[in-house]
């Protein structure tokens, strides 16, 4: 089992200090449940919507390390393994990337860096405009298992999950941040889009998806929340509630994926199946 | 900071005990129609078991097409035959009574070295016979009563208590049973005593298994879906109690198949021609 939790916080726009402040302040009421990995949304320490603003807040993930390892030492005992998102700053590239890290705290320091694949430029989202893309989904090992970031829209294409679970993943962590829309039912119709795709991501490949969702007001957009981790088979295990700051502790048994994927073989097959595709696949990109 | 603690995952055992009320009746009227038979019987014991599969027939078919009978012996403890009375009474189906002592006791006049265990197995194996005869009488299907967990351990009469072609119950263990048949009116009487195939005098199934069914349920569970003795025993339960659960299953996998027949053409049922049993060509 290794325990876990999700900070769904609200960021204050643009309050770097600040919100690394309520980061630690969260942390140090999380001492109690121990988890060993704690997840946050996307773009955490600054908020979402940063339009040009990126280019004065974006953090090197050096000095993100640097200020969060500092944050571990004053409320932690031992290593913390931190997922985060965050808008990342390439000096030597001159490039700004909507990124996410996974620190193991208090040991080997940065294990992997994701920058965003897919990057929202329609209805109410402008990343390209300020932001580069990333070119990999790659799995990578923690002191736990093996595991992906996948940043709000890269997990909304299922080719990125299917991706990373050939790579390996046994969990695939998704910090994002998604503005409420659609007040059809009891939830908003892209919180529904997110249980339904958790759910599915998980169940095809066997795996455990942990999405954390931002909330806070940003300019009238309410970000939604709802984040969850989602079981092996598809079940969600734990759902945090919607716009409302929360915690969501849970363990992730890494021994049940074994024999969930024996019972549903999905991956194995496509490791079979994949290879038969190659070719079409191949010449619709050719195509694009 | 608002907390919520997920429920880690895990395997369930609990059902959604309404929702299986209603497809294993869904199942019973499928399996009865598509073989020609629009009526059931089903051998009362007094047990958990059989009255939640006469619940499920009654249900699926309205207690005129169910027959129910209760087939003591001598020897069966008179509670037995009451708690069947209870149980037919409860789901408004009369009850048959038919002894099979003289059937019994005609054998074991032939055989005085008959044990109490295999006089056991002659009383199931007589059951299946009246059960199979009155079957063809009143053209009503017989209906096996099986739980999955007594079918995973072997603890049966082969060609005795599993011999009737549909078994409504069979892919539920005997916890999961308990669930069912709360669900479907089983009077408590029925379902708080404790399980027993009354075959030899003051036997229970807990004390001839060696566990009880709420622990052995847990741990079959996951040996079968392939979870390793560590994780059980992390759950736990003890190394010996786990080595017991594999080791019933392990010596009892022949009972739950056809016999073998040794294969020396390519055209060998079950090995070369196969078919599922519910397919039919349509014949010119």
């Amino acid at each position: 089992m290794v325990r876990h939790a999700v900070l769904q916080l609200a960021p204050e726009k643009g309050q770097v200090r600040k919100n690394l402040a309520r980061l630690e302040a969260a942390l140090a009421e999380l001492a109690e449940d121990a988890p060993e990995v704690v997840v946050l949304p996307e773009a955490f320490p600054t908020g979402y919507f940063l339009q040009g603003g990126v280019r004065e807040l974006a953090l090197t993930v050096e000095a993100l390390g640097e200020r969060l390892d500092a944050i571990r030492r004053r409320v932690w005992e031992g290593p913390l393994d931190l997922v985060i998102g965050f808008y990342e700053k390439d000096e030597r590239e001159g490039a700004y990337y909507n990124a996410a890290a996974y620190f193991e705290l208090g040991g080997r320091g940065l294990l992997h860096l994701h920058r965003k694949v897919f990057l929202p430029t329609y209805g109410v989202f402008d990343e390209e405009r300020y932001l580069a893309r990333g070119h990999a989904v790659r799995a990578f090992d923690t002191r736990f298992g093996r595991a992906a970031i996948l940043i709000c829209e890269d997990f909304w294409h299922s080719i990125t999950s299917t991706l990373a679970a050939l790579d390996g993943a046994e969990v695939i962590y998704v910090p994002s941040a998604s503005p409420a829309r659609g007040f059809f039912g009891p939830r908003p119709a892209n919180v529904e889009r997110w249980r339904e795709l958790a759910k599915s991501v998980a169940a095809e490949h066997g795996l455990y998806v942990v999405l954390a969702s931002l909330v806070g007001s940003e300019a009238g957009k309410g970000m939604s929340g709802g984040s969850l981790v989602a079981s092996p088979e598809g079940r969600i295990l734990a759902e945090a509630p919607v716009f409302e700051e929360a915690a969501l502790v849970f363990d992730l048994d890494l021994d049940r994926i074994p024999p969930v994927r024996y019972d549903n073989p999905m991956l194995a097959d496509l490791k079979s199946g994949l290879p038969l595709l190659l070719n079409d696949l191949k010449r619709v990109v050719e195509a694009l | 900071m608002r907390k919520i603690y997920g429920v880690p995952g895990g395997e369930v055992l609990a059902l959604d005990y309404p929702a299986v009320a209603d497809y294993l009746s869904g199942f019973l009227r499928r399996e009865l129609a598509w073989r020609g038979y629009e009526k059931a019987l089903v051998a009362v014991s007094g047990g958990v078991d059989s009255a939640t599969t006469l619940a499920l027939a009654v249900r699926a078919l309205g207690p005129e097409n169910v027959h129910a009978l209760a087939l003591p012996h001598a020897e069966s403890d008179p509670r037995s035959l009451a708690d069947a009375r209870l149980v037919a009474e409860a789901f408004g189906v009369e009850l048959e009574v038919i002894e099979i002592t003289a059937m019994v006791e005609g054998y074991a006049k032939l055989r005085p070295d008959l044990t109490p265990h295999r006089k056991g197995n002659v009383k199931a194996r007589a059951r299946m016979i009246v059960l199979f005869d009155l079957s063809v009488a009143y053209h009503a299907l017989p209906l096996g009563t099986g739980n999955k967990t007594e079918r995973l351990f072997g603890y049966f009469t082969w060609h005795g208590d599993d011999a009737p072609p549909v078994n409504p119950l069979g892919d539920l263990y005997k916890t999961q049973v308990w669930g069912l048949a709360e669900e479907l009116g089983v009077p408590e009487a029925v379902r708080k005593k404790p399980p027993t195939a009354d075959l030899i005098p003051g036997q229970t199934d807990e004390d001839d298994l060696g566990i009880a069914y709420a622990r052995a349920d847990v741990i079959l569970e996951h040996y079968l879906k392939g979870y390793p003795d560590r994780y059980i025993e992390a759950l736990g339960y003890q190394k010996e109690e786990i080595r017991r659960v594999k080791e019933l299953v392990n010596r009892t996998h022949y009972k739950r198949h056809l016999p073998t027949v040794a294969v020396v053409s390519t055209t060998a049922i079950h090995e070369f021609y196969l078919r599922p049993l519910d397919f039919r060509i349509e014949l010119e």
